[in-house]
C-alpha cells in the first residue's frame, strides 16, 4: 500500500491529476426502476476491446491473400496452440458485440435517451453501430469460405445501384469489378486499419459525450425521479456492477467458443454455384429477406435500386430521429417513436424468423 | 483606414482558403486515382471448351469459367445442351441447375429462370445472356453469340 502510494505521489508531482479525481469523486448514476439498461452500453465495450486483443493476436498467422488466406485461417484452428479457442473467441464476440449493440441501441431508443442535449451522443452511437456492421461485414470475407464470398458479391453489388456514383463505390470496395483476392486485401485493410481507426475517434467522441452528459432518465420516470433523485457513484459502486456483467459474458463467451467452435467452411471458389442455403450473418439477414421480396421491376423502376433507396432512407431517418422526434425534444411522452421502435423490432425479429425457419 | 485594413483581410482571408482548397485538392487526387484500381483489359475471349460429351448427364448443369466470369451448360433430359452466362442479373451470385425444379436457380434470393434463360419468379429484373453452344470431336464448345 506503501509503494503503491508512492507512485501516486511520483505522478502526482510530475502530473497534476486532481481534476481527473474530482470527477471521478463527483459522477454518479441515476437510480430507478429501468437503470438495468445502463451497463450494455459497458458490455458492449468490453466485447470491443476483446475483438481488439483477439484480432491482434490473430493477425500474427493470418495472411490476407486469395491463395492463402483459408489456409492460414485453417492452419490457425487446427496447429496453432489455442488458434481455434483465439479464432472461436473473435467470431462469437463479434457477433456478441453486435447483439449487445443493438440492445443497447433500442434500449437507450426506447428510454428516448437521444433528447437534448444528447442528440450527438445518439448519432455517434448510430456510426458506431454502422462501424460495427463494417466490421463484420469485412471480417466475414477474411476466412475466404463460400458462403463469405457470395454475401461479399451480394452486399458489394447493392452499392452499384446508388444513382450515379454506384459503380465508383462498387470499384473502391472490391478493387476492381468482381470480387477476388484485391477485395480480399482491400476489406483487411478496412478491417484492421481503417475501421479501428475511425471507430477509435468516434467511439472516444461517444465516451467523452457520455461522461460529460451523465446518463439519461426517461421522460416517464423524469418527474418521479426529479422528487426524489437517488443516484449511485460511478466510481466504484456503478464500475464494479458493470465488471459483473463483463465477466457474465466472458463466461459466456469462452463457453460458445469451446463447446462451439467457430466453422471455416468450404474455400471460396469464384466458379462454383452459390451454395443452397446461402445467407448473410444474422444481422443483415432482416435486410437480406427484404430484398428477396422484392419484385425486379415496380412500377417500370428497377425494384432493387427502389428497395435500396427505401432502406438507405430509413436508416437515415433512425440515424437523426432526435431531430424527427420533436416531442421527446420537449420532455413529452412520444408514442408514436415508441411504436415505430417496436414496428422496427418485429419487423427484423419475424423478416429473421421466417429466413431461418420458412424460407427456401 | 479601417475600411482599407478589413478589404484587405478579406482579400488575404479568401487567398488562404483559396490556396488552402487548392492544396487539399492537390493532395487528394492521387489518394483518390490510388484507392480507384486500374482497369484491367476484359478477357476477349469468345469461346471455351465447356466440357467433354458425354461428361454431364441428362438433366444436369456444370458451371464453367468463360474468361473471368461464370457460365452454366446444362443438357436437358432430351440431351440438348444450352448455356448462358451464370451471373443472376439480380446481385451478381452465381446461378445452379435445379434438377428438381428443372429450371435454373440462384440460391441468393430465389431467383428462377427457365431453360431459355428467361426469368420465372424472383427478384432477378432480366433474363440471362444466351451462350451458343457446338460439338466439336469430343469436346462442348461455348461461345458468344455474335
Amino acid at each position: 500500500m506503501d509503494k503503491l502510494k508512492k507512485l501516486s505521489n511520483w505522478f502526482e508531482e510530475r502530473i497534476d491529476l486532481s481534476g481527473i479525481r474530482k470527477f471521478m469523486d463527483k459522477k454518479v448514476v441515476p437510480v430507478h426502476k429501468q437503470h438495468f439498461w445502463y451497463g450494455i452500453g459497458g458490455i458492449t465495450l468490453f466485447l470491443f476491446v476483446t475483438q481488439i486483443i483477439t484480432g491482434i493476436l490473430l493477425l500474427l498467422y493470418y495472411r490476407p491473400a486469395a491463395d492463402s488466406a483459408y489456409e492460414s485461417v485453417q492452419f490457425i484452428m487446427t496447429s496453432v496452440r489455442f488458434g481455434w479457442l483465439i479464432r472461436s473467441i473473435h467470431s462469437w464476440g463479434a457477433n456478441l458485440m453486435i447483439f449487445f449493440l443493438f440492445v443497447h441501441m433500442f434500449s437507450t431508443f426506447f428510454m428516448k435517451a437521444y433528447r437534448k442535449p444528447r442528440e450527438m451522443t445518439w448519432i455517434s452511437g448510430a456510426f458506431l453501430l454502422i462501424l460495427a456492421l463494417a466490421f463484420g461485414f469485412s471480417g466475414y470475407l477474411l476466412p475466404w469460405n463460400k458462403l463469405a464470398f457470395f454475401a461479399t458479391k451480394v452486399g458489394t453489388e447493392m452499392a452499384a445501384v446508388v444513382p450515379g456514383v454506384g459503380n465508383h463505390i462498387l470499384m473502391f470496395l472490391r478493387g476492381g469489378e468482381d470480387v477476388t483476392g484485391a477485395t480480399l486485401t482491400r476489406f483487411f485493410g478496412f478491417h484492421v486499419a481503417l475501421l479501428p481507426i475511425t471507430t477509435f475517434f468516434i467511439l472516444l467522441i461517444h465516451l467523452v459525450l457520455i461522461q460529460a452528459q451523465g446518463m439519461s432518465v426517461p421522460p416517464s420516470l423524469e418527474k418521479e425521479y426529479n422528487k426524489n433523485p437517488k443516484t449511485m457513484k460511478f466510481f466504484p459502486d456503478f464500475i464494479l456492477r458493470d465488471a459483473v456483467g463483463w465477466l457474465a459474458v466472458l463466461g459466456l463467451l469462452g463457453v460458445l467458443a469451446a463447446l462451439f467452435p467457430w466453422g471455416l467452411g468450404e474455400k471460396a471458389d469464384p466458379f462454383a454455384s452459390a451454395p443452397m442455403g446461402i445467407k448473410p450473418e444474422w444481422y443483415f439477414v432482416f435486410l437480406f429477406q427484404t430484398l428477396k421480396y422484392i419484385p425486379g421491376r415496380i412500377l417500370g423502376l428497377n425494384g432493387e435500386a427502389l428497395g435500396i433507396f427505401v432502406i438507405g432512407l430509413g436508416i437515415l431517418f433512425w440515424v437523426f430521429v432526435p431531430f424527427f422526434d420533436h416531442r421527446a425534444q420537449k420532455n413529452l411522452p412520444s408514442k408514436t417513436f415508441t411504436v415505430i421502435g417496436i414496428v422496427l423490432v418485429l419487423y427484423i425479429l419475424v423478416m429473421t424468423t421466417i429466413s431461418y425457419f420458412f424460407s427456401s | 483606414m479601417k475600411e482599407n485594413s478589413k478589404s484587405r483581410r478579406t482579400f488575404l482571408l479568401g487567398g488562404l482558403l483559396s490556396s488552402l482548397t487548392a492544396f487539399t485538392a492537390m493532395m487528394l487526387y492521387p489518394v483518390w486515382r490510388f484507392i480507384m484500381p486500374p482497369k484491367v483489359p476484359e478477357s476477349t475471349q469468345n469461346a471455351v471448351k465447356a466440357a467433354k460429351v458425354n461428361e454431364l448427364e441428362p438433366n444436369s448443369g456444370k458451371v464453367f469459367p468463360f474468361g473471368s466470369k461464370p457460365a452454366i451448360l446444362i443438357r436437358l433430359a432430351n440431351g440438348e445442351y444450352r448455356a448462358f452466362s451464370a451471373v443472376c442479373t439480380h446481385l451478381q451470385c452465381t446461378v445452379q441447375y435445379r434438377k428438381d425444379f428443372k429450371l435454373i436457380w440462384c440460391a441468393c434470393h430465389n431467383g428462377r429462370y427457365d431453360l431459355n434463360g428467361n426469368v420465372v419468379s424472383g427478384p432477378p429484373p432480366s433474363s440471362l445472356e444466351p451462350f451458343e453452344v457446338a460439338i466439336s470431336g469430343s469436346d462442348i464448345i461455348v461461345s458468344k453469340r455474335a
